[in-house]
């Protein structure tokens, strides 16, 4: 009875790719089930239960973040990019295109988090060496590539980034 | 050639199997053992049933389901299969051992729920390791099961005993090839729904084979296999751990015909953790015969498997047949014998993961030919040379019974030590001996069997099924090509490969191509993707029946241009046939396909419509093969180990898809890796997993993967109608040894002799205080 009580729901809005989404939720209503369920967006993928993995990150008010370690409660009023909008009018974004060209995903599972989070990378850092990119993603797993193909990805949409 | 796959997945809009979403879908939430032993007493789901929102709570005795098969009955070993139910009966056997499902209207409901139904359990003594498990007077698992040994399975080639009676040298060792947690990125998911007016189901679910998934679901809910409708959608990622047949995924599907509603079900990552299958887990006691000149002339293996709590769906068959029908590896080894124990354990099943049983086979195998060479005071690339077969004997029938087909080993390991450097790095080593960073070398010459595989050997060793592949090449009135293959690649590729021999052979644009793959309502049977079978055996699958198309249109063709079939030739480069002497004379395929639907200008014999299905059975498994060898830098303070260099050379045979080669080999090295440098899945003596989540299960990051030099010999199989071998689990069972032998190497001149994996920096640093 005391689960209930404590779920009494609580209504959010959050912006996610430029469009609002408001509902009543649970407290207790992570970020990235908000993101996926309510929001419908299922491109921003879950594999851990411990924030290890990083195949939730999303970028919220510009920094990423990795959505399951944050309620939807947490998130009212706040500005949220996930991969779904990267992509502008179909033309795909530079690290999406850089991915695309260097076989820098495998079974894709890992690689939406994994998109975003270079996309925060490359906007702080936006010529990094090898050793950055290797850091700067070391909270995103990937099980498939052993990362060589992510880092040349990355490393390749830097460049094609700087010269525009 | 850029993948096909890509533009989906590099945009989130893939359709993985949690994304799925059905108008009145309903959650379920298991409820696991929190014991790894105990009797069950009662089970109370009143207050679970009572919640708002929860639609039912089924125990076992509320659901009517068979027991879970084991699809690979290893024959002449004893084997004892338990009955295990996809709901604990009376008995839970490893924690996480499912005892009730909830359903509920949203998943969070579900897991409240899960907390509230109440089990009585009187927990029993556990034992988790296998050699304590087969002693007497351990904790029994099943009564069926006298000293939880499953199976005691013998291999021997040659004359053992009088190889080791007269050998100069004996090298001893026991190693630990430790449990691993496969960690696939997507966990496991099942949507279900029943449809009733049919009596059918369709179910989405996470599956490396969808036809097997199919076949045993069909025996485990006493369901018509036709009435049974399975999709592997977008799959992240499986390395063996979604090859098995689950009893939990079972039960869902059987509960959307219970509750009447589409029934979704997602493991989050502690329950995968621990109730998907581990993977390795052997003790082994191994045994050298050599003589002094350095050739190996026996070897004796003593191995105690763990199993976990009950058969899963391969078990039987990975520390067996796969794991010693390779232990002659690279080398002449003319005397070999091999003991298997197969035992039961409280803890998670075990199955195959990337490689299984051939990284075991190689890394004891390259360990002891390094500990070999050392106690010869030889340099190891020597003792290799001398042991491997040489190109001029292939092909080479090995002690084990099997018989590589092609491939130079002294080559690839030639190649990698050119590259490397190794001349100069032994004398920089030499230099370096008492320097704070120590330079080790290890080598790595593995060879590998896969491309599972011709059917009669595959059923000799007792596997359920032949293991040939399906396809269907259809070109449709418009040109356009689909292929329905019995392959299911998850991440490996192959929508662009398969593509890619398509339009090969077809000669049309592989635009105009499209692969479909892991829906059984549009397939003919497949055996699904595993064992490094999926190009080529798949893709030779397709080849065939793209050539078997070919040789339809060719009497069309002749028909159109008024001549004779031996005179008409297809050029492929042109995507038309031409008449021999008049190669002005021709027609394009697309033209002859339009003419076999419009059906009226058809030679007599020849059907309508341009398909062709072809089952093909390979004559032989293939064998890549290669050498690699990794330098690394260990601090002699801190036991910390760098990767300085990793070179791998590799012999896959043809390749249709360089960079998609590549990746394999990428992935597949730093697998390896994560055993020797990271991963353990470790349970204390009551059976609680203590590994429970990425926390404390450490699999490589960016930061410890190093960047891989691949290189490549092409040696193609003669056997394979491409001429393809298989490399998608080459690098894991290539690397591990790699590591170890060069963390060995570095520290030789101390006396290290071994460390167990994984190496971290305790134990590298225990073992440098040690010696």
């Amino acid at each position: 009875m005391e689960a209930q009580k404590l779920q009494k729901k609580v209504s959010v809005s959050i912006k996610i790719n430029g469009k609002v989404y408001t509902a009543d939720v649970e407290p207790r209503l992570l970020l990235v089930h908000f993101i996926r369920d309510v929001a419908g967006l299922t491109g921003t993928h879950i594999g851990c239960d411990t924030s290890n993995c990083g195949a939730c990150t999303v970028l919220l008010n510009g920094k990423s973040l990795k959505s399951c370690t944050m309620f939807a409660v947490q998130a009212n009023g706040a500005e949220i990019l996930t991969i779904e909008g990267l992509a502008k009018d179909g033309e795909l974004h530079p690290i999406q295109k850089a991915f695309w060209e260097n076989h820098g995903l495998q079974c894709g599972y890992c690689t939406p988090g994994m998109i975003m989070q270079a996309y925060w990378l490359l906007q702080n850092n936006p010529n990094p060496t090898e050793e950055d990119v290797r850091k700067g993603i070391s909270g995103n797993l990937c099980r498939c590539t052993g990362y060589q193909n992510i880092v040349k990805s990355i490393l390749a949409a830097a460049k094609e980034m700087r010269g525009r | 050639m850029l993948r096909k796959e890509d533009p989906r997945l590099v945009t989130g809009t893939g359709s993985f199997t949690a994304d799925i979403k059905l108008p009145g879908m309903v959650y379920v939430r298991f409820v696991r053992s929190p014991y790894a032993h105990a009797k069950i007493k009662s089970i109370d789901t009143s207050k679970a049933k009572a919640l708002k929102g929860v639609v039912a709570v089924f125990i076992a005795k509320d659901v009517k389901l068979n027991p879970v098969p084991t699809a690979w009955t290893i024959p002449n070993a004893d084997l004892k299969i338990p009955k295990y139910y996809p709901l604990a009966v009376d008995k839970v056997r490893y924690v996480g051992d499912p005892v009730a499902v909830v359903v509920a209207e949203d998943p969070y409901t579900a897991r409240d729920a899960a907390e509230l139904v109440e089990v009585e359990y009187e927990p029993l003594p556990a034992v988790v390791e296998q050699e304590e498990a087969v002693k007497p007077g351990a904790p029994q698992l099943y009564d069926e099961v006298p000293n939880n040994v499953a199976f005691t399975w013998r291999l021997s080639g040659g004359n053992v005993d009088a190889a080791f009676a007269s050998a100069d040298v004996v090298v001893k060792h026991k190693f630990v090839n430790q449990r691993l947690q496969p960690t696939a990125m997507e966990t496991r998911a099942v949507v279900a729904e029943y449809n009733a007016s049919t009596d059918s189901y369709t179910v989405w679910i996470t599956s490396q084979n969808p036809h097997v998934h199919r076949l045993l679901f069909s025996a485990i809910l006493g369901v018509p296999e036709h009435k049974l409708r399975v999709i592997a959608p977008d799959v992240g990622g499986g390395f063996g751990s979604k090859i098995t047949v689950y009893g939990d995924e079972a039960l869902v599907v059987y509960l959307s015909k219970l509750v009447r509603k589409p029934v979704y079900w997602w493991e989050e990552r502690s329950e995968n953790y621990h109730s998907s299958t581990h993977g390795r887990d052997h003790v082994e006691y191994v045994e050298l015969a050599a003589k002094s000149d350095g050739t190996i002339t026996g070897l004796r293996v003593k191995v105690y498997a763990n199993l976990g709590a009950y058969l899963s769906t391969a078990a039987p068959g990975v520390p067996t047949y796969l794991f010693a029908l390779m232990l002659s590896g690279c080398y002449k080894i003319p005397n070999i014998q091999a003991e298997v124990v197969g035992v039961l354990t409280n803890t998670s099943p075990v199955d195959a993961y990337r490689g299984a049983g051939r990284p075991e086979a190689s890394y004891l195998l390259e360990r002891m030919v390094d500990l070999l060479s050392r106690r010869l005071g030889k340099d190891p690339v020597e003792i290799r040379l001398k042991n491997f077969i040489q190109k001029d004997e292939m092909p080479y029938t090995v002690a084990t019974g099997l018989t590589y087909d092609s491939g130079d080993y002294a080559a690839a390991l030639k190649k990698a030590l050119e590259i490397v450097g190794y001349e100069k790095l032994r004398e920089e080593q030499k230099r370096r001996r008492n320097a704070e960073k120590l330079l080790g070398i290890g080598i790595s010459s593995y060879i590998e069997v896969c491309g599972l595989g011709p059917s009669k050997a595959v059923r000799g060793t007792g596997f359920g099924l032949g293991l040939w592949e399906s396809a269907t090449v259809r070109m449709h009135p418009s040109g356009k090509v689909s292929v329905y293959t019995g392959s299911s690649p998850h991440g490996q590729g192959e929508e662009t490969t398969f593509a890619q021999i398509v339009s090969y052979e077809l000669g049309v644009p592989v635009e105009d191509v499209e692969i479909i793959h892991g829906d059984t309502a549009m397939i003919p049977f497949g055996m699904g993707t595993y064992g490094s079978r999926t190009t080529p055996v798949g893709g030779g699958a397709i080849a065939l029946a793209c050539r078997e198309l070919v040789a339809k249109g060719a009497k069309i063709a002749a028909h159109l241009l008024d001549t004779r079939v031996e005179n008409v030739v297809f050029d492929a480069g042109r995507g038309a046939y031409l008449v021999r002497d008049n190669p002005q004379r021709s027609v394009s395929i697309q033209e002859v396909a339009i003419a076999s639907y419009q059906a009226d200008r058809l030679p007599p014999g020849v059907e309508p419509g341009f398909e062709a299905t072809k089952f093909y059975d390979p004559e032989n498994f293939v064998f890549p093969y290669g050498t690699h060898i990794c330098v690394v830098e260990v601090d002699a303070q801190t036991g910390q180990v760098e990767i300085k260099r990793y070179v791998a050379v590799d012999d896959c045979g043809v390749h249709i898809n360089p960079m998609l080669v590549e990746g394999q080999v990428h992935g597949g090295v730093v697998q390896g890796l994560g055993q020797a440098m990271l991963e353990h899945s470790v349970y204390d003596k009551s059976g609680t997993l203590i590994t429970a989540s990425l926390n404390e299960y450490a699999i490589p990051t960016s930061v410890e993967s190093p960047k891989i030099e691949s290189h490549f010999i092409y040696t193609p199989s003669p056997h394979n109608p491409l001429g393809v071998k298989g490399v998608g689990e080459t690098g894991t069972i290539a690397s591990a040894q790699a590591y170890v032998n060069a963390v060995v190497d570095a520290l030789s001149h101390l006396g290290v002799q071994d460390i167990q994996m994984p190496l971290t920096p305790e134990r590298v640093w225990r073992a440098i205080h040690r010696s």
